[in-house]
C-alpha cells in the first residue's frame, strides 16, 4: 500500500430512486446480484451442494434396496417408484438447512452490516437468497430425477403433468426457504442452526406418507401424517407422476391438491411477514 | 467551525438497552477532511455511535446529520455518501476479492464495467492484486480488512466510518492502515475513527472526543487533552511510605496545583512551571527534610494519563505490548 489513495473522479451512479416503479425497478436489480451471489456461493464451495445431495440419494438407496424390498404397498406397485416423490419432498425439506445456515452467516459475519450501510433495496438480501435456493432446489431436483431414473422411477403422465408436479415441488421448497430464512435470523449462529435444522428436520419426514402409509399408522399420527404439508405435496405428485399412491379416505387425502397449494402459501403468508419483522429488528 | 462547514453532526443522541443508556445524550461536530477520534473504553458507546451515524441503527432521542442529510429520513442519501469499515471484516468470505468488490459496486448501481474497473483499480491500491481470485477465506487478518477498507471506498464516500479498523492486527497491518488512512483524509475523505488504542488516537486523529458512559466527556486536540491535566509534571517515589506526606509538602512548595498523591506507589506529583528550577529545587529541599527518595523525575503526561483522568478507566492496551 505504498502507493496515495486518491479519491477517484467522482463514479457515476444513478440517485436513489424516488417513484413506486423506479423502487421496483433499484429492488429488482439489487436482488438478482444477491441472487448471483448466492449462486457463486454454490460454484465456490460445491462441497456443500454435495453433502445436500448425498443424503436423499442416500435415501434412495437404503430406503429403495434395503427397507423396499421388504415392504408391500397397499395398492400394489413398485416400492422404488412410489418411494421418490418422497424423497423429492423431503429434499426440499432438508434445504431449510442451507437456508438457515447461509442467512446466519451473513449476520454472524456482519457482512449483513456492510449491505445495510448501503444504499441497496433492504428486501433484496432474503429475495436474492429465496431466488437462489430456488436455482438450487431445481439442480438438487435434476440429479435426483436423474438418479430416479436409474433406479426404474418414471413419469408416466406425460411431461405435462411431470412439469406440474416439479412446481408443485418448488413450491413447496419456496415456503421452506422462508422458514429457513426465519430460523437464520432468529438464530444468529451458523453452528447452532445446523444443529437445530436436522434433528427438527427428520422427525417431520416420519410422521408422513413418504416412506409408509398414514393408514398403516395409529389413528392419531396417521392423522398427523395425512395433515403433515409434505403429505399433500407428495400424494399431490405421485399422482401426478402416475407412480404408485395409497389414495386414502380423509379429507386432506382426498383434497391434496388443493392443500399442495394451500399450505405453502399459508406457510408464506406466515414466515414472510415474520422474517420481515425479524429483519428490521437488527437496527434496534 | 459552524454545523453548516461540519460533515457530521450529532446532537444529544440517546439510545437506550432496556433500563440503561447506550448513549446518553452524545453531542459530535466533525468538520471536512479531517480524521476525528472517538476514543473511550469498552462500553463507552463508541460503536453504538457509529452505527446510529452510520443508519444501521434506530436511536431513541437526538438528532443525526452526515454529510448535509439526516440518517433517518434522509438515510439513503446518507448511504450514498458513507463508507463503513467495522471490527470484523465484513465482506463475503466465500468470494473471491474481486467478486465482493465487484458485487457491491454493482449494488452500488455502477455500470458492470465499471464496477470491475474500480474493482481492479481498487485491488492494486491495496496490494491484493495476486490474491484477487482467492477465496476471501483464504486471506490473513490483514488482507481481508483491506479488503474490507476496499469495499467501503468504492464510492469514495465523503465520510468514511472506521470502527476500531486495527483491532486484532499485527503491528506490520496496523501501520499499513494507518498509511492508508492517512493518504484518504489527503484525498479529502472524513473520517470518524473509533479506538481503544490511545496511541492510534494520537497518530491519526487530529481532534479527540473523549466518550465515557455515552456522552462526550472532553473534547480537543491530542495536545490539548494532555494539558487538560497540565504541563509537565515533577514526580517523587519515597522509600518510606512514612515520609509521603514530608514529601508531599516539598512538592506543594514547588508544583503550580496541589500535589496528587498515591500511599500505594509511594508516589507524589505535581504541576511545575519551571523544569529545572522546580527539579532542583526540590531534590534539595527533599534533602534538607531528611525525606529518602528512591526516584525524582519530571515527565510529560501522556495521553493514558489524560483518558485516565477524563474517565477514571485505564485505556486498552494494545495486544502486541501486552504480550
Amino acid at each position: 500500500m505504498s502507493t496515495a489513495l486518491q479519491r477517484p473522479p467522482a463514479l457515476t451512479t444513478p440517485p436513489p430512486a424516488r417513484t413506486p416503479a423506479a423502487r421496483l425497478r433499484w429492488t429488482a436489480a439489487d436482488a438478482w446480484v444477491m441472487t448471483k451471489r448466492n449462486l457463486a456461493h454454490v460454484v465456490r464451495a460445491p462441497e456443500e451442494v454435495v453433502i445436500y445431495f448425498t443424503l436423499p440419494i442416500m435415501f434412495v438407496l437404503v430406503f429403495g434396496y434395503v427397507f423396499g424390498s421388504g415392504m408391500a404397498l397397499p395398492g400394489g406397485g413398485d416400492y422404488r417408484e412410489f418411494l421418490l416423490p418422497g424423497v423429492f419432498a423431503m429434499t426440499m425439506l432438508y434445504g431449510l438447512g442451507a437456508t438457515a445456515t447461509g442467512v446466519a452467516f451473513d449476520v454472524d459475519r456482519g457482512v449483513v452490516d456492510r449491505f445495510r450501510s448501503m444504499p441497496m433495496a433492504r428486501s433484496a438480501l432474503v429475495v436474492g437468497r429465496s431466488a437462489a435456493d430456488l436455482v438450487r432446489a431445481v439442480l438438487e431436483l435434476t440429479t435426483l430425477v436423474v438418479c430416479g431414473l436409474l433406479v426404474g422411477w418414471q413419469w408416466r403422465n406425460g411431461i405435462g403433468d411431470a412439469l406440474a408436479a416439479v412446481g408443485l415441488i418448488l413450491l413447496l421448497r419456496l415456503a421452506i426457504t422462508w422458514i429457513g430464512i426465519y430460523l437464520g435470523l432468529v438464530v444468529p449462529n451458523p453452528d447452532t442452526v445446523g444443529v437445530i435444522v436436522f434433528p427438527a428436520a427428520f422427525p417431520l419426514t416420519a410422521p408422513s406418507n413418504v416412506f409408509v402409509a398414514p393408514e398403516l399408522m395409529p389413528g392419531w399420527l396417521g392423522a398427523v401424517s395425512e395433515w403433515n404439508p409434505l403429505s399433500s405435496t407428495v400424494a399431490t405428485t405421485r399422482e401426478l407422476f402416475g407412480n404408485p399412491g395409497f389414495g386414502g379416505d380423509s379429507w386432506a387425502a382426498q383434497h391434496s391438491l388443493l392443500l399442495a397449494i394451500g399450505w405453502p402459501l399459508v406457510l408464506m403468508a406466515i414466515f414472510v411477514p415474520l422474517s420481515i419483522r425479524q429483519y428490521q429488528k437488527l437496527s434496534r | 467551525m459552524t454545523t453548516n462547514d461540519a460533515t457530521i453532526v450529532a446532537e444529544g443522541l440517546r439510545k437506550r438497552y432496556g433500563s440503561s443508556y447506550a448513549l446518553d445524550g452524545l453531542d459530535l461536530t466533525v468538520g471536512r477532511g479531517v480524521v476525528h477520534g472517538l476514543l473511550g473504553p469498552n462500553g463507552a458507546g463508541k460503536t453504538t455511535a457509529v452505527r446510529i451515524l452510520a443508519t444501521l441503527l434506530s436511536f431513541d432521542g437526538g438528532s443525526a446529520r452526515v454529510a448535509g442529510h439526516d440518517v433517518v429520513t434522509e438515510a439513503d442519501d446518507v448511504r450514498r455518501r458513507i463508507g463503513l469499515t467495522g471490527q470484523y471484516a465484513a465482506v463475503d468470505e466465500t468470494l473471491s476479492g474481486r467478486q465482493n468488490l465487484v458485487m457491491f459496486g454493482r449494488l452500488y448501481h455502477l455500470s458492470a464495467r465499471q464496477a470491475k474497473r474500480r474493482a481492479d483499480d481498487l485491488l492494486e491500491q491495496f496490494d491484493l492484486t495476486a490474491a484477487a481470485d482467492r477465496s476471501g477465506r483464504t486471506y490473513s487478518g490483514g488482507m481481508r480488512r483491506r479488503l474490507d477498507l476496499a469495499a467501503s471506498l468504492i464510492l469514495a464516500p465523503e465520510v468514511l466510518f472506521l470502527d476500531e479498523p486495527t483491532t486484532g492486527l499485527d503491528p506490520r497491518s496496523r501501520n499499513d492502515m494507518w498509511d492508508a488512512i492517512r493518504s484518504l483524509v489527503a484525498g479529502g475523505t472524513t473520517v470518524l475513527l473509533t479506538t481503544q488504542y490511545l496511541e492510534e488516537a494520537d497518530q491519526l486523529a487530529g481532534r479527540i472526543s473523549v466518550i465515557d458512559t455515552g456522552r462526550v466527556v472532553a473534547e480537543g486536540t491530542a495536545d490539548e487533552l494532555k494539558a487538560r491535566i497540565g504541563g509537565d509534571r515533577i514526580e517523587v517515589v519515597v522509600h518510606d511510605v512514612a515520609q509521603l506526606g514530608a514529601a508531599a509538602a516539598v512538592v506543594a512548595r514547588v508544583g503550580t496545583a496541589e500535589p496528587e498523591t498515591d500511599a500505594d506507589t509511594r508516589r507524589v506529583s505535581a504541576p511545575v512551571a519551571d523544569r529545572m528550577a522546580a527539579l532542583t529545587e526540590v531534590v534539595r529541599e527533599l534533602q534538607a527534610a531528611g525525606v529518602a527518595a528512591e526516584d525524582v523525575g519530571l515527565r510529560r503526561p501522556t495521553l493514558d494519563e489524560a483518558f485516565l483522568h477524563l474517565t477514571g478507566h485505564q485505556a486498552a492496551i494494545p495486544e502486541e505490548t501486552a504480550a
